[in-house]
């Protein structure tokens, strides 16, 4: 096991390197003259010079990559080209909120999903419907509609929660809650309709494996060994999906978040963006991939708990 | 080749004569007319401001009313849908040309080209395809076309999984060998042999691809990211957002067009994908078809069992099955039975076979005694009476107190009935704490006992292994220890040895015997092979077609066989005897 998550924890690490290099190189080279970019067209090039100098831009690519490298692997991202604030005072707050925010979907998306699909692979019927219709929709429509619909809906006509912005948690949970509420649901429909269906799929077919028939002609009841035994087995499957669905949570999060005003990663990467903020764009990059990353490990390590074949790849 | 072109043009068919299929195809159709004819579709401009009419309602001039700029939201919608369509076009088609033509390459030709696309496939998993787009923007600046260039790239991957894993599977199959052993070149190979496997598959992903490149274009656009003079569904979006305390109703047209064409090109996805995995007719149900279970159980009686007088029986029944019937839904409203008025007596302490080939419904009938048959099987008509109680209509609740303690089952294939998840030892102690009411040392204790028993050598670090970390004979001798654990009055082997090396079989059917002697528990032992049965049962039934055809005392079936299936059952066994007669088909085939 010690081994197994080593090797993870590595793989991660070189990904990690892989993705600083491609995204710096690509941005670097892309950016073109930045200065030019920054000082306007009106700037003479005795100012472009003194700019280039002083963002160290001058430098050759692969030192100025080392300088930003040896600056992030101590999370420091530098100063920002559109702001007075450095890029880590602004992302590390932001980062916060939008890790509160998928976080808790996560576990609400998991939780409705597990239940919802087990209920549908064995009762079937009405469940089973519900399941399939949010399935389509979930995969079909847009999280940013859904946000829309909910907005409308439950903070305009019938204000129940907030339509814009966060509390903290800390300063009042009861407001905390309206103003998460709307966002989670809007993010989670998706990722719940995909892990549901999966689910649905792999608990029917685990409960059709010849040990189960087996564990029950030993006197074990149905509900025990679809809780203990078919649950586990189906868990693999459905948790490498919501792997996947937490990945597109993070993109879906920009777009809620900017629709419900929340002052998450989202709205700062859409203005670094419009003002071509490249120091920010990577840091927004970097800490995005950081938290996939992290996340894949994490889902990793409790596939190879919940199945010991696993821990064998 | 011609044939290809039959199933596509089938497959075209099928899909447009499918309900959900044609609606949804018609739909896109229809929205994609609309934006190429937007220019034609309204008198107004887009784009200009009426300062007099700024959020006015729907009217005979204004359609759909007008947005806070005063502009015609109808005219706004068809240049929109004109634009979001051609933008999203554009990542498909991007998308196509990298992910199919990478796909061909590398999945053709194999090598260094596969090892770098799936390297750039896991980097590319690893960011939001949205958060990678905007960090694009942020150096190509607020262009949708360049956008979604770059997002056809991103998707690639899609296809290009796709067109790989179908080429790997296809480029080694004999006619491709055969088409390039006749002097084809690989380009003619590729376009004509293999291009016609992936085609449907294609048009499925790319469904579902331009559905995902429509939302991540309105999502771009939405956040004002796109260029501010083009219209498009998400500078709709944005402009109606910040209206929605006044007009409300202005996001109704664009959410509802991308939410309705969105699901289109999923339901289209999914109805190709349906079509092409339904092989054969539609199936139509026709209620009333099939016969009732009484009239089915009142056929199956006409078919008399030959059976043997057995003075020396004793008349002490622990299981006794009568006219049992098995039967599953036939898909067309009635059933299908699988075993009929099966007659079978188990007496306390005695062994009895049941044989007969496969399907001749001897599982069938271990399931139904278990009360554990497969989803959709179900006891028809009959009963099953244990120990003087019927098991035929029992709750869950009593047949959970019967198995395990009073009935338990060794099964055929050792190796998919342990539970791969779990250790050899909670799989035995489990069901000891819940039937024996045993604390967990007490069934730790007597579950080492049972290995050492039947004969697994270092018990204790056996209890801590996987199912996959002992070998198949190991894994039914835990199976047979799991069987015999809870003390049962009844054990019901099916096929104990069928899955295991002969070495192995000799072996198992030693310690069921011997198991069998030390606790008088009653054996019914489901299998094929005759020669299993020979030296193990006291009592014999032969089964063919769901029908018990023979029963007796195992010497006289051995040496008085009148049936004349079981009499090639014998013959199949004896050493040194006649040579297999035919095959004896079964009455009414």
């Amino acid at each position: 096991m010690l081994n197994f998550t080593l090797r993870r924890v590595f793989n991660g690490i070189v990904m990690m390197v892989a993705v600083s290099f491609l995204a710096y190189f690509l941005l670097y080279i892309g950016a073109g003259n930045v200065a030019r970019l920054i000082l306007g067209l009106e700037a003479t090039p005795e100012q472009i010079n003194e700019l280039n100098e002083q963002l160290g831009l001058n430098r050759p690519f692969i030192e100025q990559f080392l300088t930003w490298l040896s600056g992030a692997v101590r999370l420091d991202f530098g100063a920002s080209w559109s702001m007075p604030e450095t890029v880590n005072e602004v992302l590390f707050p932001r980062l916060g909120v939008t890790l509160t925010i998928v976080a808790l979907t996560t576990l609400v998306a998991a939780i409705i999903a597990i239940v919802l699909g087990t209920l549908a692979a064995i009762h079937g019927g009405f469940v089973d419907r519900i399941v399939q219709f949010l399935g389509l929709i979930g995969f079909a429509v847009p999280g940013f509609l859904v946000a829309f619909f909910l907005v409308t809906l439950f903070a305009i006509q019938i204000p129940i929660f907030n339509a814009v912005g966060y509390t903290d948690f800390s300063e009042n949970p009861s407001e905390w809650a309206k103003s998460i509420t709307l966002p989670v649901a809007a993010l989670a429909l998706s990722a719940l309709a995909a892990v549901a269906q999966q689910v649905r799929g792999s608990v029917t077919d685990a409960i059709n494996m010849d040990y189960v028939r087996t564990l029950r002609a030993r006197g074990l009841s149905f509900n025990r060994v679809v809780y203990k035994h078919v649950l586990r087995n189906a868990g693999g499957p459905a948790l490498s999906i919501l792997g996947v669905q937490f990945v597109g949570m993070l993109g879906g999060s920009v777009l809620v978040e900017q629709i419900f005003a929340i002052p998450g990663l989202g709205p700062y990467a859409v203005s670094s963006t419009a003002v071509s903020d490249i120091p920010a764009v990577m840091g927004l990059v970097v800490v995005t991939a950081l938290v996939v990353i992290v996340v894949n490990l994490i889902i990793d390590l409790l596939s190879a708990a919940l199945n010991p074949k696993v821990r064998l790849s | 080749m011609s044939n290809t072109t039959i199933k596509r043009e089938g497959l075209a068919r099928k899909v447009l004569k499918n309900p959900s299929g044609w609606m949804s195809a018609g739909f896109v159709f229809a929205i994609v007319l609309f934006g190429v004819f937007a220019p034609l579709v309204s008198a107004w401009d887009p784009n200009e401001p009426d300062v007099y009419s700024v959020l006015g309602g729907p009217s005979a001039a204004h359609w759909f009313g007008t947005d806070s700029a005063g502009r015609d939201v109808f005219t706004r919608l068809a240049f929109s849908t004109q634009f979001s369509l051609e933008t999203a076009a554009l990542a498909v088609v991007v998308a196509l040309a990298i992910g199919v033509v990478g796909g061909l390459i590398a999945g053709y030709f194999g090598g260094w080209f596969d090892a770098i696309a799936s390297w750039m496939t896991s980097i590319l998993m690893a960011l939001p395809g949205l958060v990678v787009l905007l960090a694009a923007m942020a150096v190509i600046g607020p262009t949708m076309w360049g956008a979604m260039a770059i997002f056809g790239v991103l998707l690639s991957p899609a296809y290009y999984r796709l067109v790989y894993t179908t080429v790997r599977g296809v480029r080694n199959e004999l006619y491709v060998d055969a088409a390039r052993v006749s002097g084809l070149s690989d380009l003619r190979i590729i376009a004509r042999h293999i291009l016609g496997v992936v085609r449907a598959p294609i048009i499925i992903q790319t469904a579902i691809i331009a559905s995902i490149a429509i939302a991540i274009q309105s999502g771009i656009e939405f956040l004002g990211l796109g260029d501010k003079d083009t219209p498009s569904w998400g500078a709709m979006l944005n402009d109606a957002f910040r209206q929605i305390y006044d007009a409300p109703g202005l996001l109704v047209w664009p959410s509802a067009t991308i939410a309705l064409v969105t699901i289109s090109l999923v339901i289209f996805a999914n109805t190709v994908r349906d079509e092409l995995e339904r092989t054969g007719p539609r199936v139509k149900k026709i209620k009333g078809l099939g016969k009732t279970a009484a009239q089915l159980a009142d056929d199956a009686a006409e078919v008399a069992t030959i059976v043997h007088a057995a003075p020396s029986r004793t008349n002490d029944a622990l299981i006794s099955v009568s006219k049992l019937a098995v039967g599953y839904p036939n898909g067309q409203g009635g059933v299908k039975q699988v075993v009929h008025n099966v007659n079978l007596t188990v007496n306390r302490g005695e062994v009895v076979g049941l044989i007969g080939e496969s399907g001749s419904g001897k599982t069938q009938t271990a399931f139904a005694v278990l009360g554990l048959l497969p989803a959709g099987g179900r006891v028809v008509a009959g009963s099953i009476v244990f120990d003087g109680k019927e098991l035929v209509g029992a709750s869950a609740r009593e047949y959970d107190q019967i198995r395990g303690g009073r009935i338990s089952y060794i099964p055929q294939e050792p190796m998919s009935n342990l539970d791969p998840s779990f250790t050899i030892g909670s799989q035995l102690v489990e069901p000891m704490m819940k039937v024996l009411g045993l604390s967990k040392s007490e069934a730790k204790a007597k579950a080492i006992a049972l290995l050492t028993r039947v004969g697994i050598p270092n018990p204790e670090l056996t209890m801590k292994k996987y199912p996959h970390e002992i070998s198949g004979g190991q894994a039914q001798r835990v199976l047979i220890a799991g069987a015999v654990s809870c003390d049962p009055d009844l054990i019901i082997a099916d096929e104990p040895t069928t899955a295991l090396d002969v070495t192995v079989q000799a072996e198992v059917l030693d310690l069921l015997r011997d198991l069998q002697k030390e606790t008088n528990t009653a054996l019914l032992m489901v299998t094929h092979n005759f020669g299993v049965v020979a030296d193990l049962c006291d009592y014999i039934n032969v089964m063919q077609e769901g029908r018990i055809l023979e029963a007796g005392p195992v010497l006289e079936i051995f040496q008085n066989a009148q049936h004349p299936y079981t009499q090639s059952l014998l013959d199949s066994i004896l050493e040194g005897g006649p040579a297999r007669g035919a095959y004896i088909a079964p009455k009414g085939n």
